[in-house]
């Protein structure tokens, strides 16, 4: 094997048709890029999912003497009896995993804490105002959410439930819907890059005719006459790669880290998973190239 | 060397076959003229040999081979045994002589120290020393051919082919191209050349096989190219 004999053959391909290159470099640049960063939004939204699996509980508040609400001015404050009811009617549903009942107490040093920040605000607040209320955690929250919230709701002493799932679903309504339209896009670029890696090499195979038809009747083998074509296409894809690693670097630390800046929890994605999808778009690259440059000789360099 | 039996070669589109049941033998070291009008089976007969048709009917031996029971991916094998030369030349411009020459060697993965030692030995062979840096538009069509003979022979193949060398070539050059063809069939090669020109069949006395319409119609030992033409 002459290496170099090989890898002069490819430069004088690559130079040859340098503007179909150039294209071949960008639009695999692109795709590679689109489908990363499609795979990085699966990424993040199954993070913030588990994050969220753990966190979230359902909150059942009770009514108070404060709470002008209908139920509550229609039933009263909650008795101690419908207090125990509530509890036992939650404890015993099969989605619930624990229930912990939160005072009016805990309930305003909690309160407290979260807005210490805010003294103005807290010193508005008496402790009566905020409502005692039970904490559910559920074995499923994302699925179960919904039908023990139903379950509970309007029951006597109850005034409402709140999950924050119920805003949560619109949330991964919009990461799901954004990284769908980012694979398709993804989808379609890489059948463009399948055709001009294609045409590029079909070109190129144009252009070295003499040198093949040489290579041919002087017996070369017809690994020797395609592998600088193949290796030609695969550099093509290794350097869209390149830049794809690099756009994706910048989808990561620009776009989705700029995101976590809204929010107050942390489901950032760590540097693991983004090199794990630098090297998926890497494999993706070099075969969807070298697959479609191989393909392509076996119709144009016939023994 | 060559052995042809019964071989009939019909393309798809033509109604007539370019070759009908040929026979014939070449042996190891030959010099055989093949001569006919256009169309009567010459090139045919050429690409047959070569693997690159493959016959209707009968059956081919090429250095012992059955090419019929030759894989594909073995034909390469079979065409580093067979030197070709042609009308066009067929030199790559972007390459000077030595590169040329060299390139036929660098695709069937020698080695550079084999190359180096051997190509410098073809391109005297040849009658081109002083020249090996030259480009082919540099050269006259008698030195490119000479080149191209080079880049055919640089291999030592059993069987040389040469379609028409000297049909771009005026008749004093064409001396010399015969000279060369000469030279190679003397170190045991066997040499099959198809052509027109009467004046060097008839100078060379060798074996001459004509054809017309497919059909061999002289096989003639010491032969000349015949009143006809």
């Amino acid at each position: 094997m002459r290496a170099q004999f090989i890898f002069h053959e490819v430069w004088i391909g690559l130079r040859r048709n340098l503007t179909m290159t150039v294209a071949l470099v960008v639009v695999v640049a692109i795709s590679l890029a689109l489908l990363g960063t499609g795979l990085l939004f699966v990424k993040q939204v199954d993070n913030t999912r588990t994050y969220w699996q753990g966190k979230v509980q359902l909150s059942v508040y009770l009514c108070t003497a404060a709470i002008a609400s209908p139920q509550c001015t229609h039933n009263g404050p909650a008795t101690d009896a419908e207090k125990t009811q509530i509890r036992q009617q939650l404890a015993g549903l099969p989605q619930v995993s624990t229930v912990t009942y939160l005072s009016q107490n805990q309930a305003f040093a909690q309160f407290k804490q979260e807005f210490s920040q805010d003294p103005a605000f807290v010193s508005l607040t008496s402790r009566g105002d905020i409502p005692d209320s039970f904490q559910v955690r559920l074995k499923n929250t994302e699925a179960d959410a919904g039908i023990v919230a139903e379950s509970i709701d309007g029951a006597p002493g109850v005034d409402q439930v709140l999950y924050p799932s119920s805003i949560l679903d619109k949330f991964y309504k919009l990461l799901d819907g954004a990284r769908n339209a980012v694979v398709i896009i993804a989808i379609i670029l890489i059948i463009a890059a399948i055709l001009l890696v294609a045409n590029t090499i079909r070109l190129s195979a144009f252009n070295r005719r003499r040198e093949t038809s040489i290579m041919r009747l002087v017996g070369a083998s017809n690994f020797y006459v395609q592998l600088p074509f193949l290796v030609e296409g695969m550099i093509a894809g290794i350097f869209g790669w390149l830049l794809a690693a690099g756009l994706l670097i910048a989808v990561k630390s620009l776009g989705l880290n700029a995101l976590q800046g809204y929010f107050s929890f942390d489901v950032q994605l760590s540097g693991t998973d983004l090199i794990e999808v630098i090297v998926l778009t890497l494999i993706v690259g070099v075969l969807l190239t070298g697959a479609t440059s191989f393909l392509t000789l076996r119709r144009y360099l016939r023994v | 060397m060559i052995h042809f039996d019964n071989v009939t070669k019909m393309y798809p589109s033509q109604n007539r076959p370019a070759l009908e049941s040929v026979n014939l033998d070449v042996e190891k070291g030959e010099f055989v003229f093949l001569v006919g009008p256009s169309g009567s089976g010459k090139s045919t007969f050429l690409r047959l040999v070569l693997k690159e048709e493959r016959p209707t009917e009968g059956r081919i031996h090429v250095a012992g081979k059955d090419l019929a029971r030759l894989t594909n991916w073995k034909v390469p094998h079979l065409r580093r045994r067979i030197g070709c030369v042609f009308q066009d030349f067929r030199l790559l411009p972007q390459k000077n002589v030595y590169q040329n020459i060299a390139f036929a060697l660098e695709v069937i993965g020698k080695p550079r120290r084999f190359i180096r030692k051997v190509v410098p030995e073809v391109i005297d062979l040849v009658g081109l020393d002083g020249k090996r840096d030259r480009m082919p538009d540099e050269l006259s069509g008698g030195e490119q051919q000479r080149v191209a003979m080079a880049r055919a022979f640089v291999n030592r193949p059993m069987i040389l082919l040469a379609d028409e060398p000297t049909g771009n070539i005026d008749p004093a050059t064409s001396i010399g191209i015969m000279k060369v063809l000469d030279r190679i069939n003397r170190t045991g090669t066997t040499v099959v050349m198809a052509t027109h020109d009467a004046a060097i069949v008839d100078s060379m006395r060798k074996r001459v096989i004509e054809l017309e319409y497919g059909k061999v119609v002289r096989d003639q030992s010491r032969g000349v190219y015949g009143q006809a033409y």
